[in-house]
């Protein structure tokens, strides 16, 4: 079959395209942080997990440090270690392929391969949404930075409420039954009572501690929480899915 | 430059978690408790880093019109907006609330 005749390449480069665009935010978010543009590009270009890149960026513009930030991104990111397993035994790259499979390993390249059924299905979708949202990301990363930069005060244009929205629209799709809501309100409660109490950046880290004790001896769904930005499930449903 | 020592050890970081997957044996990692603290951590992480940008102002709470971004995303989600559409939703609530006089 050919590239474009497949229908898991194309459901992986329609995600790749709802997924890119959104570049645009982090880029300009990035500039608004306090980063310069080939600071926010290198997130993009090396870290290249949005919710990691957010959570590095939303650390400095809250004044946290390097290192506060360094952390949130680090934990925020162990999630893509289970996808990695997950997509290793699923595709199975070999020798040095599976750098680059690791590199394009992230939320929506796990959810699209996922979804599909036959074999040689599965590592088209992996790769067209892997690698098309890599360059797509990129570039709309750096669009938005140029474009963050040209606007002058950050804030009259409400780019610190365009941060907010943007984790609640990362969080949204995880938010599904009634164990991962309770997850987010503690955690965001845990946040707001220890922000006087220790310098910036720190909270994130607390919450992240209560989040982890909570899925250590807690007795709620082992997947809870990995679920993708952009439902690759969306695009597929024309192609006979039951309604 | 230390702000770019952290960004490239980040991206170091980010690069290993996820091919550790790839080369550690199945076994080690596919313990439910190791995947369940993954995504709770997820969540944990996500819901602190949208109080925290809509609240804190350094080590101080403040009410401003950032509380307007989220009341507003959170309407835009539940109406299905995609991504880019709540962001830009966010960003115009907290502009049109400074413009009328907010902090």
């Amino acid at each position: 079959m050919k590239l474009w005749q497949s229908p898991a390449a194309r459901t992986g480069a329609s995600v790749a395209v709802a997924t890119g665009l959104y570049g645009v935010s982090f880029g300009a978010l990035g500039v608004a942080s306090g980063l310069d543009f080939w600071q926010t590009q290198v997130l993009s270009l090396l870290l290249f997990s949005g919710g990691s890149q957010f959570a590095f960026i939303g650390v400095l513009a809250g004044g946290g440090s390097g290192g506060a930030a360094l952390g949130s991104a680090a934990l925020l990111g162990i999630r893509n270690a289970v996808y990695g397993m997950q997509l290793n035994a699923l595709i199975g790259p070999k020798g040095w392929l599976r750098l680059g499979a690791a590199h394009v390993t992230i939320d929506e390249s796990m959810a699209t391969a996922s979804a599909q059924t036959d074999p040689a299905e599965r590592k088209r979708a992996f790769w067209v949404t892997g690698i098309g949202i890599f360059l797509l990301w990129n570039l709309f990363t750096a669009l938005g930075s140029l474009l963050g930069g040209a606007i002058g005060d950050p804030k009259v244009w409400g780019l610190d409420g365009a941060a907010v929205a943007a984790f609640l629209a990362l969080l949204w799709p995880r938010l599904r039954a009634r164990e991962p809501a309770s997850i987010a309100v503690a955690c965001a409660v845990v946040t707001v009572a220890v922000v006087p109490f220790v310098p910036p950046g720190v909270p994130v880290l607390v919450a992240a501690v209560v989040a982890a004790l909570w899925g250590l001896f807690g007795t709620g769904k082992a997947d809870e929480g990995l679920e993708p930005d952009v439902d690759p499930g969306a695009h597929t449903k024309p192609e006979g899915r039951m309604p | 430059m230390t702000t770019w020592l952290y960004i490239l050890a980040a991206g170091v970081v980010a690069f290993l978690t996820k091919l550790v997957g790839y080369l550690v044996p199945a076994r080690v990692l596919k313990s439910k408790r190791m995947t369940r603290v993954a995504g709770t951590l997820t969540i944990g992480l996500l819901a602190s880093l949208t109080v925290l940008n809509t609240f804190a102002n350094g080590q101080q709470l403040t009410f401003d019109a950032r509380i307007g971004s989220l009341l507003a995303a959170f309407i835009a989600l539940l109406l299905r907006a995609p991504f880019l559409v709540v962001v830009i939703v966010g960003a115009a609530a907290a502009a049109l609330l400074r413009w009328a006089g907010l902090p």
